[in-house]
């Protein structure tokens, strides 16, 4: 949960801020705020709009969200920075979130997560020079049937073996 | 899995609309919209003795009557936030047949009153959210959700909303606030949300299996249903040839469950212990292999139902590092709000750190207990809660393990 030290945009003219969020999100935001009785309901849906557009949450792109919602920037970032699935830095074009909780564990995620390393290049947390893939170390993804699994992108790789996974990620570009 | 109540759905011929009301899918929503007062429903919950199956294992019928009939404005809030370690049955349910879902939360919306329902999903279950919003807009186009539904005088919109990443937003009240727009921090109770849930409204929160055994109960009465098991979802994980949630009934024994269901454990291994209940609930160990699988034995052995996900450790499993992984969870997971946890669960980690990493001391195990001490009755949700009573038990039952790691005996953790 950190809240990472972010600045530069105070005092930056308006029409910077407003590059923070294409017409076509904002008002996807007005769409989702109708679905709830209260528009704050609908600032995690908006985070997400704002992440796919972006790849990630940019300075812009949340006082963007804070200002279509009308809601406190501070309150915006706070939320933003609590919950893991929202990315305050640049990720790759990937992002593979491999479970090391226990049931993948116990079946052998330790193997898979250091070949992965060896593959990539880079730890947990980090995204290759490239900029191709983000990996990321998580907790339970609610398939342990399937361990070790993981997810890239929205696809989840199930019974992972360490010897599949370059031709696994040969499918992610 | 035939004449299962639940698994019987997960199949591709009832995936679909079409599939699922030629199984006789909806049947049981039309009788109780149009067959049933809401206080026959109720009833029928109550007496078929469903409990919630997200963990806390509340009498579900019990929590739709706290919800005040004649509040003008209440919600349906199904927590399909399942992220219990180990837990993956809520996730086989949405997946293998999204209207069981749909079918539960119209009888619930309609039941308690409320107009408005929204499945808290989280976001990791991406194929989840794309059938639910399939299901979704097929069911409206049916008339089965929404306006005048099933030509009653009942209006339901169901809206998927996801979570965005944080364990802790699986507990109810965290939930709510995470669904109003804010970090996901658990709320002082009472008041509970059946008085004052989302938007301070009265507001119904139910685990997704909860509500799938809804139908069910309705559809073949409380009675037939509780001979037939009653039906319990477990999720069984970890060391087991056979991993996968079975449909058994309540009260099964951890050794049937393990040896004739799952496969039992790979060629030559021992079982060594298993967490019963999602790594929230207290492991059992090779004594307690007997004890069977329903609320009042796992309270008896010390543990709890919790989620049903049963997580198999055998005697490849060093518990020192399954311990230290689990309270890893709890750290990384806990919200930060009250310091018991947010600082046990650092300390306590920091010290297994170092007991792994051959950096232990021999006070270091007395220490480990009082951290513990302090944690127990005094965190604010069960999140940091549960942290003590596998830690103690670890040091207590396996503390030749956490020894052989301070003599330097042990292999170094990675």
């Amino acid at each position: 949960m950190s809240s990472g030290e972010r600045g530069g945009w105070v005092g930056e003219d308006e029409s910077a801020r407003a590059a923070g969020l294409s017409a076509a999100a904002r008002e996807r935001i007005r769409g989702l705020s109708r679905l709830y009785d209260r528009r704050q309901s609908a600032l995690i849906p908006a985070l997400f709009v704002a992440q796919e557009e972006a790849g990630y949450l940019s300075p812009e792109a949340l006082e963007a969200v804070a200002e279509t919602l009308d809601l406190p920037l501070s309150e915006v970032t706070s939320v933003a920075s609590f919950y893991t699935l929202f990315y305050l830095e640049p990720v790759g074009r990937h992002v593979i979130q491999l479970c090391t909780n226990l049931s993948c564990m116990i079946c052998g995620c330790g193997d898979v997560a250091r070949r992965m390393q060896e593959i990539l290049g880079v730890g947990p947390g980090e995204t290759t020079p490239d900029g191709r893939f983000t990996l990321r170390a998580v907790e339970c993804l609610g398939a342990c049937e399937e361990a070790p699994v993981m997810l890239v992108d929205e696809d989840r790789w199930p019974r992972l073996r360490p010897e599949a996974l370059p031709g696994l990620l040969e499918r992610y570009p | 899995m035939s004449d299962s109540i639940l698994l019987r759905w997960t199949s591709e011929a009832t995936r679909g609309l079409e599939g699922y009301r030629a199984a006789g899918g909806y049947q049981a929503a039309r009788r109780a919209l149009t067959e049933l007062t809401p206080d026959q429903v109720i009833a029928m919950l109550a007496d078929s003795g469903l409990r919630g199956k997200g963990g806390a294992g509340f009498p579900t019928g019990q929590k739709w009557k706290f919800i005040p009939r004649e509040a003008p404005v209440k919600y349906v809030v199904v927590n399909a936030d399942e992220g219990e370690p180990g837990t993956f049955k809520d996730r086989t349910l949405m997946e293998g047949c999204p209207h069981l879902l749909l079918e539960g939360i119209v009888i619930a919306a309609a039941t308690i009153g409320a107009r408005r329902a929204y499945i808290y999903l989280r976001r990791e279950f991406h194929r989840c959210r794309h059938l639910l919003e399939e299901a979704i807009a097929e069911a409206r186009r049916a008339g089965l959700i929404g306006d005048r539904l099933l030509g009653t005088e009942h209006s339901v919109e169901i809206v998927v909303h996801s979570g965005a990443g944080a364990y802790i937003a699986g507990e109810e009240s965290a939930l709510l606030e995470s669904l109003e727009g804010r970090r996901a921090l658990p709320r002082l109770r009472p008041p509970f949300p059946a008085q004052s849930g989302l938007y301070g409204k009265p507001t119904l929160v139910n685990n997704v299996e909860t509500l799938c055994h809804v139908p069910a109960i309705v559809g073949l009465g409380p009675q037939r249903y509780k001979e037939l098991g009653p039906p319990t979802l477990f999720s069984v994980s970890g060391a087991v040839r056979r991993p996968g949630v079975y449909e058994l009934p309540l009260g099964v024994t951890l050794r049937t469950l393990i040896f004739d269901h799952a496969g039992g454990l790979a060629p030559g291994r021992r079982f060594k212990a298993a967490f019963p209940g999602g790594s929230s609930s207290t492991l059992l160990c090779e004594s307690d292999l007997d004890v069977r699988l329903d609320y009042d034995s796992l309270r008896g052995a010390g543990s709890m139902m919790g989620s049903a996900a049963v997580i198999v450790l055998d005697d490849a499993s060093d518990m020192v590092e399954v311990i230290a992984r689990a309270v890893e969870f709890y750290r990384d997971e806990s919200c930060g709000k009250c310091t018991p946890c947010r600082e046990g669960t650092v300390w306590i980690g920091q010290i297994l750190e170092r007991i792994l990493h051959g950096g232990g001391r021999e006070e270091d195990l007395g220490l480990l207990e009082s951290i513990a001490a302090g944690m127990t009755g005094t965190c604010f949700c069960p999140l940091g809660e549960s942290v003590p009573p596998n830690l103690v038990l670890s040091l207590r039952r396996f503390r030749e393990e956490y020894g052989r790691r301070l003599s330097g005996e042990a292999r170094h953790g990675g």
